[in-house]
């Protein structure tokens, strides 16, 4: 049995698997014992979160569902009045913590992602604009992003949110949080992949495949999506890696402060709010779980990127 | 020995105390709006100007009316109309200037003017005139029995200051004003203002020439007040020993406070009710209902009424620390019975029922309006509401907004569903038809946001403005109340209890209104 032959197409897939796994950048990954730990963390909290239907035991978003008489039950025990006994205990509406966790790490692991996808598109747009057009494009590109560098990221955040919340009629705007925190992160995120795309243009455009593209004939952008935006990619996958942990950050940070996320759907960072307030009364549950569980997202997104750019660099090959 | 001499120690402090300057740190959740007396009728607002300013006529930490300008009054025996106020002679602002008759008469007339926001409360009152330098009569339209029991907090400032200083006219607050009256103070209160940063922090030092300084402790000869929003910071400041005395306690951690060393709470049923007001006009301002609005239903309001779980608001929310309520109407107001303030069964079978029976089986979507920096767990109600309503099929959208923006939305008839809470100054149920209930218009239905206009209602609320009568007049209450009760257009809650968390050393003279008059304080 053991020497037959495998069929062909799965001899094909193995031996591309194979290919991938001995490769030098799979390689390095095996190495790294901090680059296998974080990604089987950022793994498992990725698949709770998305998996979150199926695996939680509650819906916490359903606010039919809850029932107010099992607030501030303790972890483990059961409630005094109805008897329900949660994993990870319940918080002041008597939703089922753990739960609660992975439905609001949906929120957070969504608009991190999507406001990093958003930043990336218009900071990438942007940047090869700047670097490969120069001149007045470039001017005011670059001034433009020099201009919101000077303002901390979470206040143009919440201006962001602010406007648009005001112009939002009220019974879209739960709908509307959501997306008007991927706009406010990810406008506020832009500017560092633009100036690092428009860095690596200026170097790439005066290469010589670039003049041979133009000389024949291609348009300027086939020249820059074709051509130069392929060889810009690797520093921006980088810069990706560690915005979408900072994103979730500042998500968690706009929803602490109050204006992100709903409160009758929790992110991680409105569940910190919320059991914020009930440190001093002795519901520890409610605060330290969401924010164990915030530390590990980021810090395992954070650690993967770092070690993305170890491994992505040239130089320390 | 050792104890003697530890015993003599704290002794001559205990003495000392009285010779050096003791100051109070005081904090709670929000800043006063403005230090103009008559632009804001809010509470924090009101608390904050009383350690300053003076009205006629005071409620004593036990709600007695005692004199404050005034040392007596009473109606005129010629002419029910007209009460004669005496006034208290010798007393002088913080700037020095006498206080006499034509200074009443101008902040009456100040409180009265278009911009005023006190005009409601005294909307009795026809003129104010001086008799002589130390008397006044007020003519009110048409008898008004409980006119002293409306003027707590309309206080009197100097005719001469304000109009040195281009401040005869009321700020405008919501136009975003700033006057001279808004960040200075000239009354005649125990205390002056030293300084004052909006919501940052406002100092206040003892008026050595108050007219009452025998007659009270004062022991404090400074107040630093700190409004501190954050309810866990708030607490850290007190278990730190940061500020001596807090309002506002979050009630999660009374516990906690008691148990510390050094640290009390005193606790009170407070004059306030909270409640959700629902809106009956033809049509819903969002939502996703075209055409006729279901809360203009009765069986749908009475559903929404039975779908709220009071008891486990209570128990959860509050810790304990409220009381269910079937009326707006805190137990004290005069008009207030048992029988008014059972609140029905919850049942969610029955108000399935009824919303099946009006139509509404399928349920339909509302935004429910409220506040999350002004009552005790104000966001944590509404979360919970919004569970409750789902149980029948209403679909609420939640949002909360500080106080600031989210009573503009009340008074400006753009929400259909909305948390409020009041507290009744005169301890009357006038005050509640004359705001609550009473159609809205110029000068009465201030704060009703539900749109509910009933003939019977309005003319009896204007009427027992003036019936003198009191057995007639609590008859007519007693009827409106029920007529106003089946109505159902607001779905009580409960009543607050208040609590006072500060270190053991601080006497706070508790008041039901919430209204620190800090006067009264001693040190224990």
């Amino acid at each position: 049995m053991a020497d037959m032959p495998a069929p062909a197409s799965t001899r094909a897939r193995m031996s591309r698997f194979n290919r991938a796994w001995q490769s030098d950048f799979a390689y390095k990954f095996r190495r790294s014992p901090v680059a296998v730990v974080s990604f089987i963390v950022m793994a498992v909290l990725v698949l709770g979160a998305v998996f979150a239907p199926v695996v939680a035991p509650h819906n916490p978003f359903d606010p039919g569902s809850l029932n107010l008489m099992n607030g501030f039950t303790a972890p483990g025990t059961p409630n005094a009045f109805t008897g329900e006994s949660f994993w990870l205990g319940t918080d002041d509406q008597g939703r089922d913590v753990f739960s609660t966790i992975l439905y609001g790490m949906r929120i957070s692991l969504f608009v991190g992602f999507a406001a990093v996808m958003f930043a990336m598109v218009l900071g990438v747009t942007l940047g090869l604009l700047a670097g490969y057009l120069g001149g007045w494009t470039e001017t005011i590109i670059m001034r433009a992003a020099d201009v919101q560098l000077t303002f901390p990221a979470i206040l143009v955040a919440m201006l962001i949110f602010g406007i648009a919340k005001g112009i939002t009629p009220v019974e879209y705007r739960d709908q509307m949080a959501i997306w008007v925190l991927i706009l406010a992160i990810g406008l506020s995120d832009w500017v560092q992949f633009a100036r690092v795309v428009r860095g690596a243009t200026l170097v790439e455009k005066n290469k010589e495949y670039v003049q041979a593209a133009r000389l024949i004939g291609r348009t300027k952008a086939a020249i820059m999506l074709r051509h130069i935006l392929p060889n810009v990619l690797s520093p921006v996958l980088v810069i990706a890696t560690i915005s979408l942990a900072l994103a979730i950050i500042a998500e968690a940070t706009l929803s602490f402060l109050g204006v992100g996320a709903p409160p009758t759907q929790p992110s991680l960072g409105t569940l910190i709010r919320i059991g914020q307030g009930f440190l001093f009364s002795g519901e520890w549950w409610i605060l330290f779980f969401p924010a164990v569980t915030l530390l590990a997202l980021a810090l395992s997104v954070n650690m993967l990127g770092d070690w993305l750019r170890d491994a992505l660099n040239p130089r320390l090959k | 020995m050792k104890y003697t001499t530890m015993t003599a120690t704290a002794l001559a402090l205990v003495l000392g105390t009285g010779a050096y300057a003791e100051t109070l740190k005081w904090a709670r959740s929000g800043d006063a709006l403005t230090l103009d007396p008559h632009a804001q009728n809010e509470g924090v607002t009101v608390a904050v100007m009383h350690q300053m300013m003076e009205p006629l006529l005071i409620r004593d930490p036990s709600g007695e009316l005692v004199p404050g300008l005034a040392t007596e009054w009473s109606v005129s025996p010629e002419n029910p109309d007209v009460w004669n106020f005496k006034l208290r002679e010798g007393v002088k602002f913080h700037d020095g200037a006498d206080f006499t008759a034509e200074d009443v008469v101008f902040s009456f007339e100040r409180a009265l003017s278009e911009q005023s926001d006190m005009k409601g409360i005294i909307s009795s009152i026809a003129s104010v005139e001086a008799v002589n330098d130390y008397e006044v009569n007020i003519t009110t339209k048409g008898a008004n029995p409980i006119l002293p029991a409306t003027l707590p907090n309309i206080f009197v400032i100097d005719k001469g200051w304000a109009e040195a200083n281009d401040v005869v006219g009321v700020q405008d607050v919501e136009g975003g004003e700033e006057t001279y009256a808004s960040l200075n103070v000239n009354g005649t209160g125990p205390y002056k203002l030293v300084s004052r940063e909006n919501d940052v922090k406002t100092v206040m030092t003892i008026n050595e020439d108050y007219w009452g300084k025998d007659e009270f402790p004062m022991v404090y000869t400074d107040i630093e007040f700190t409004p501190i929003q954050n309810q866990a910071t708030r607490m850290a400041a007190l278990l730190s020993g940061e500020v001596d005395f807090i309002q506002d306690v979050p009630v999660q951690d009374l516990e906690r406070i008691k148990s510390t060393d050094g640290m009390k709470v005193l606790t009170a049923p407070q004059n306030r009710v909270i409640f959700f007001g629902l809106n009956v006009a033809d049509e819903l301002v969002g939502g996703n209902v075209d055409g006729k609005n279901p809360l203009q239903d009765i069986r749908v309001r009475e559903a929404m009424n039975i779908a709220v779980n009071r008891e486990a608001i209570q128990q959860v929310v509050m810790r304990g620390q409220s009381q269910p309520a079937g009326v707006i109407m805190p137990p004290f107001v005069n008009g207030w019975t048992e029988a008014l303030d059972q609140y029905p069964e919850y049942d969610i079978e029955k108000a399935k029922a009824l919303m099946e029976e009006a139509g509404y089986g399928d349920g339909f979507s509302i935004t429910l309006n409220c506040p999350n920096d002004r009552y005790v767990n104000d966001e944590a109600i509404c979360q919970a509401a919004v569970g409750m309503m789902a149980q029948i099929g209403i679909d609420v959208n939640l949002e909360a907004l500080p106080k600031a923006q989210h009573f503009p939305l009340v008074n400006g008839l753009s929400t259909d569903m909305y948390m409020l809470g009041w507290g009744i100054p005169s301890y009357d149920s006038e005050y509640i038809f004359n705001f609550l209930y009473h159609t809205k218009g110029d000068l009465y239905g201030a704060w009703n946001g539900t749109r509910y206009s009933n003939e019977k209602i309005d003319e009896m609320t204007q009427a027992i403005a003036s019936e003198v009568d009191l057995e007639k007049r609590n008859a007519m209450i007693a009827e409106m109340w029920e007529i106003a009760k089946a109505d159902t257009v607001y779905l009580p809650i409960h009543h607050q209890v208040l609590n006072w968390a500060m270190k053991d050393s601080v006497g706070a003279a508790m008041d039901s209104d919430d209204q620190v008059k800090v006067k009264y304080f001693t040190i224990d």
